[in-house]
């Protein structure tokens, strides 16, 4: 095994107390801060773009060059909103670092203000998940106590207010412009670009909205310099990122590690597929919005090149996994579902796709229909991809194009034998459970 | 409320909404509701933003979405009550008719579901006797089928009251709802000591710390399973170069990325030089301006060639610029 584990923002959250700022104190915790409210703000960014660090929400735009984006000072306010509304299908990193280690998004949080020149930052985390907006409200209390945020932090004379918003259900709201409607007070639909949220975004302010991520890996970058980032990862997909293990492997989980490790590598860390006699079907690199890869593509560095040039996207590294008893059509119908829910209904190709979509997927998973249905939804999909108003309908086309581009056997298989070739139960987590019960 | 048509629609699309819901709120319950919107309000530069919490604070006292709770918000915000309307109803956590006191939501979303998230809820359903968007007639549970609520490396995940019970069965589903019922305190697998009720948690939700954030865990087994391999193979993050070199590390960086650098910049004056002009656009009453036609906008601004000239919008969404 060549690569290993880099535990860097994953490094103390098997200490007793990893969420308390005493604990991240005691791990080098807001040095990172000190140091940036030494330098100028435009060193701070310029040292983001070295770094090379590139969205962890699922895009990978360099996150340097976003902030770069903001138009000159021109008096008025300049915000800082970060994307903590993780919802994208299989994705469970954020939700995991929020929860046990806080303090690393607030401190990022403060830096980049400071590098962006924004005084009042928000945190737009989803609404389902109570006991990290407590861990989050206490994070943001213990920074204020401690002089971290509020006004004229550690005698610098930079002031930073921070608001930590709770979303209310909707898997929409993860993108970027639907999530600033959504602060506003709006339903969460995406506004049309440009202009973009760097040029007119919360209240039609200069906006940066970054991901969790993203923000959280600012402090050690800054502490350890670019040059010490840009040795983790390959040459365009610089540093760390959390790898999220789900499904069939035998220990899911998160696994922090250079981008461009394999899922090979990542498996066998994981200990293996959970049956070792049932083989690896399907997996998602990213999330269910990037498109399928199957056992071929064990071995494809997990960085954004080599995923996108074998046809599917790193997107938020979400690593979901499904052995050989899972029914492919199965998962993509439910996928579609929940496209189909989480439409906002802005877009009509979206909007009207995405349940046409669903009509069809489920009826083949049931086994009618027949084999034009499947060019149905090719067709479909090319009017979805590309035309609708968000990546939200670009997505929704992902699992179901390449589910058919691997698995179109599959498909006809349910046609031929009028129901799912599949039992249900054999792919539950307690199947083998019950079975020797 | 179990029976009844409340919540319901008409053929013709109307809403059945109970004459209760209209009922005005009493001067306690309303000194009590004002007091926390002036707090929440000051959150915020511009008073819309209060919208979102303010629907949660009103299913802190009512449970769900009121009509007298909406007629409240559109108060407090200077907004049309069809306004209010059309955000509470876009939203999936404000309820439309009175909610149990523990909502239960199963993930069916694809990996839980396939990992058993649809034997629980069919079994769990069954067990209740009641389906998607139900309650008990006890009005205790609510029953809901969920979306991925990111802890997919737990799968199967249920949430009560949005806390985390990680990998479920339908035996322990039905034994959390028996225990719901039965009026037993229940400690979820990463979260608080027990489980809140429904009013409790949106209150929270509306951003009013209730001091539990100490209680329960920092990290289920799962969120440690890599940090584990690390520990036992040795293996750590490298070590920084110097430990305080703050110079040479911004030096050598500089020289290293010069090339990106100059592609960086040009993009950057470009952008620079197109925003400034429009950047001074006229400003709009507090909470008022349209954010979809934006003062700034631009009709002659295109992505780059690389497909984005920002983000494409997808941060959270794993997508890349469209095909």
């Amino acid at each position: 095994m060549s690569t290993q584990l880099t535990p860097i923002l994953t490094d103390f959250w098997d200490d007793p107390q990893s969420w308390t700022l005493a604990t991240y104190e005691k791990h080098e915790g807001y040095q990172g801060l000190k140091k940036a409210l030494g330098m100028k703000p435009e060193d701070l960014v310029q040292m983001t773009k070295d770094s090379g660090l590139r969205g962890r929400g699922g895009a990978g735009f360099p996150t340097g060059m976003k902030w770069g984006f903001l138009p000159p000072p021109d008096g008025g306010p300049r915000y800082l909103v970060v994307n903590a509304d993780e919802s994208e299908p299989g994705t469970c990193k954020d939700i995991p670092l929020m929860m046990a280690a806080p303090q690393f998004l607030i401190e990022g949080v403060a830096i980049t203000s400071f590098a962006i020149g924004c005084n009042h930052a928000f945190i737009y985390l989803r609404g389902e998940v109570v006991h990290v907006y407590r861990r989050l409200l206490r994070a943001v209390e213990e920074a204020y106590a401690a002089g971290y945020l509020g006004k004229n932090i550690l005698g610098s004379g930079f002031d930073l207010d921070v608001t930590v918003h709770a979303g209310a259900g909707a898997y929409i709201c993860g993108e970027e412009t639907a999530l600033l409607d959504s602060l506003e007070g709006r339903r969460g639909q995406p506004r049309l670009k440009p202009p973009f949220p760097a040029v007119a975004g919360l209240y039609a302010r200069p906006t940066v909205v970054n991901n969790v991520e993203s923000i959280a890996s600012v402090p050690p970058i800054l502490l350890h310099g670019a040059d010490w980032f840009t040795e983790m990862g390959t040459e365009k997909s610089q540093g760390f990122g959390i790898f999220s293990l789900s499904g069939h492997v035998k220990n899911p989980g998160q696994y922090e590690a250079p981008l461009g490790i394999t899922l090979r590598e990542l498996l066998d860390m994981a200990g293996g597929m959970r049956d070792p006699n049932k083989k690896l079907k399907f997996w998602t690199p990213g999330g269910s919005s990037t498109p399928l890869f199957t056992d071929e593509h064990l071995d494809i560095p997990l960085d954004f090149e080599s995923v996108a040039a074998a046809g599917s996207m790193l997107g938020t590294r979400a690593l979901q996994i499904f052995d050989e008893t899972t029914c492919v059509v199965r998962a993509v119908d439910r996928w579609t579902d929940f496209y189909k829910h989480e439409s906002c209904g802005k877009c009509t190709p979206c909007r009207e796709g995405t349940w046409w979509l669903k009509q069809i997927l489920g009826r083949l998973e049931h086994g009618q229909g027949d084999e034009e249905d499947l060019e149905k939804l090719l067709d479909v999909c090319d009017n979805i991809l590309g035309r609708s108003f968000c990546a939200l309908g670009d997505g929704a086309t992902s699992p179901i194009t390449s589910s058919i581009q691997y698995f179109r056997d599959e498909y006809l298989k349910h046609l031929e034998l009028g129901h799912c070739p599949f039992d249900v139960r054999e792919s539950t987590l307690f199947h083998k459970d019950r079975v020797t019960a | 409320m179990a029976g009844d048509n409340f919540g319901m629609q008409t053929a013709a699309g109307h809403l059945t909404v109970a004459a209760e819901s209209k009922e005005p709120y009493t001067a306690e319950q309303l000194a009590g509701l004002d007091a926390d919107a002036a707090q929440v309000i000051a959150r915020y530069p511009q008073k819309r933003s209060a919208l979102l919490p303010l629907l949660h604070l009103v299913q802190s006292v009512d449970g769900y979405v009121t009509g007298r709770g909406i007629d409240w918000c559109a108060d407090k915000l200077d907004l049309s009550t069809a306004e209010v309307s059309g955000v509470a109803t876009f939203y999936t956590q404000y309820k439309r008719h009175p909610n149990g006191e523990y909502t239960v939501g199963v993930c069916t979303n694809t990996l839980c579901a396939i990992m058993g998230g649809d034997q629980i809820f069919d079994e769990v359903s069954e067990h209740l006797g009641i389906g998607h968007d139900e309650t008990t007639p006890d009005g205790k549970v609510t029953l809901e089928r969920i979306e991925c609520n990111a802890a997919c490396d737990y799968a199967p995940v249920v949430m009560a009251n949005w806390e985390f019970f990680d990998n479920q069965t339908p035996e322990s589903t039905k034994a959390l709802v028996d225990d719901l019922r039965a009026g037993k305190d229940v400690k979820p697998s990463r979260g608080p000591n027990k489980v809140c009720t429904f009013k409790q948690v949106s209150r929270v939700l509306a951003g009013f710390n209730d001091g539990l954030a100490d209680e329960g865990v920092g990290a289920g087994p799962a969120s440690l399973a890599g940090l584990e391999v690390a520990h036992e193979h040795g293996w750590t993050a490298p070590k920084a170069p110097k430990a305080d070199s703050t110079k040479a590390d911004d030096e050598s960086a500089d020289n290293k990325s010069s090339d990106n650098k100059s592609a960086d910049a040009k993009t950057d004056a470009k952008a620079d030089a197109k925003t400034e002009a429009k950047a001074t656009g006229d400003a709009k009453a507090p909470g008022r301006h349209t954010s979809g036609n934006a003062a700034a906008n631009d009709p002659d601004e295109k992505p780059t060639a690389q497909g984005t000239l920002f983000d494409d919008g997808a941060e959270g969404k794993g997508k890349e610029g469209k095909a």
